[in-house]
């Protein structure tokens, strides 16, 4: 049986480690509060927009904008928004999973798949996955900005311009609630089309001025406002999730404390105890 | 019998300012005033500047005021997707006085690294938004 002494210095470090992951789990509920505001702001505009791009998709246009075209799918594109730390249990390990597991459908099918990574943790695992990696960015912060990320859209985007791309997927995890996040992927381009079937019959819009500015305006909003709303939704998620992991690590380790407890208390009772015959064993000996 | 109605969304980039049954709503679109009605057909602009008036179910009025944005009418639901947009009773008058002075300024006097077009949008949102206060004091 272990010593007194190491048992002791095993519950000290236990009771550090629990010292941080509490204060983690604090931080993680404050930041997730901010967090969550922010994707609560964001979320009516993006869910308007996607409600105004999926009638624009199943209109019958007199412009035909480039990104209304469904063209055969020869190489897609994933951009893969992920956290820049780690802690934060199986978030980022089930999003890629999701993701792989889709990209496997496409190669099955000949199709070739490049990647934008945003966020070091994606950055780093998608080098280490190989394939082509086509923009990477890392070091969002929690507040993020438009400017950050248009810059690694913009990349894919011109892809799908010259041909290079024939279909985009935006990856992000979606915040549920504080215990559920679920990866998602949505499709970026072309323009996917609502369900709705009061659309499909034939029908064009009315336009004020003409169709082309009002459109190329609406897709920069569009593109821009989803890739934004990912972020903060996945940032939102990262924090509730660090929150969860941390708590339950707070938790485990309480666990074991006490149990070392135990352990520590017995073995000092079983050198007391055996003092005392020796004494005894000694007195009776004289 | 109740009035037609249809369904209004108005989202900025920050907020949901309004969801809701309208009679009828006005924005300013890029070629001018116009007026929404149930049963519009299907209409897509580019907006100014300016401000969106509704009527709400029961003859209610309510001023939004936004700083441009899309326009989308579908048989059964309004949208407009603002940049900005900002309730009308909670407009600052001083504050759009001083950026219209400001930008009023700038053009007058343009410095070296002097923006037309941005001077210009700068000056009309102030305009807009001191009309539409002034049209809510009457």
């Amino acid at each position: 049986m272990a010593s007194g002494k190491e048992i002791k210095g095993k519950i000290g470090s236990i009771k550090n480690t629990q010292k941080i992951t509490s204060a983690m789990e604090m931080v993680a509920a404050s930041k997730m509060k901010k967090a969550q505001d922010r994707m609560a702001h964001g979320r009516p505009y993006a869910d308007n927009m996607l409600k105004v791009i999926g009638h624009i998709a199943n209109g019958a246009l007199e412009y035909r904008h480039p990104y209304l075209e469904e063209r055969e799918v020869k190489r897609v594109g994933y951009i893969v928004i992920s956290t820049d730390r780690g802690l934060c249990g199986g978030l980022n390990t089930n999003e890629f999973k999701r993701v792989t597991q889709d990209i496997k459908g496409w190669q099955e099918k000949d199709v070739e798949v490049a990647f934008a990574a945003l966020g070091s943790k994606a950055c780093a695992f998608f080098n280490r996955f190989g394939g082509n990696v086509m923009a990477a960015e890392s070091g969002i912060g929690d507040k993020p900005s438009v400017s950050d990320i248009v810059g690694i859209v913009r990349v894919m985007i011109n892809a799908f311009d010259n041909g290079e791309l024939d279909r985009i997927y935006l990856v992000y995890n979606k915040f549920v609630n504080t215990m559920a996040q679920e990866p998602v992927i949505n499709q970026l381009l072309p323009l996917p089309k609502s369900e709705d079937e009061a659309l499909q019959h034939r029908w064009d819009y009315i336009y004020e001025p003409d169709p082309k500015p009002i459109l190329e305006a609406l897709m920069t909003r569009y593109i821009e406002s989803q890739v934004y709303q990912g972020v903060v939704e996945n940032a939102a998620s990262e924090q509730a999730a660090r929150m969860v992991a941390m708590k339950a690590a707070t938790d485990n380790a309480g666990n074991l404390i006490d149990e070392l407890q135990l352990v520590y208390n017995k073995a000092r009772q079983a050198a007391i105890t055996q003092e005392i015959s020796e004494i005894v064993g000694g007195a009776a000996a004289v | 019998m109740a009035a037609m109605t249809v369904h209004l969304d108005v989202v900025s980039a920050e907020e949901q300012v309004f969801s809701g049954r309208v009679e009828t709503i006005q924005v300013t679109g890029s070629e001018g005033e116009l007026g929404i009605h149930p049963g519009h057909a299907p209409l897509i602009t580019s907006l100014k500047p300016g401000m969106v008036r509704l009527v709400k179910q029961h003859g209610e009025e309510e001023m939004i005021y936004i700083a441009g944005g899309v326009l989308e009418v579908q048989p059964g639901t309004v949208t407009v997707l603002a940049d900005t947009a900002v309730r009308a009773e909670d407009l600052d008058e001083q504050a759009a006085e001083e950026a219209k002075r400001r930008a009023e300024e700038h053009i007058a006097n343009p410095g070296t690294d002097f923006d037309y077009a941005e001077a210009a949008v700068e000056l009309a949102e102030a305009i807009a938004q001191l009309r539409l206060i002034r049209k809510l004091r009457k």
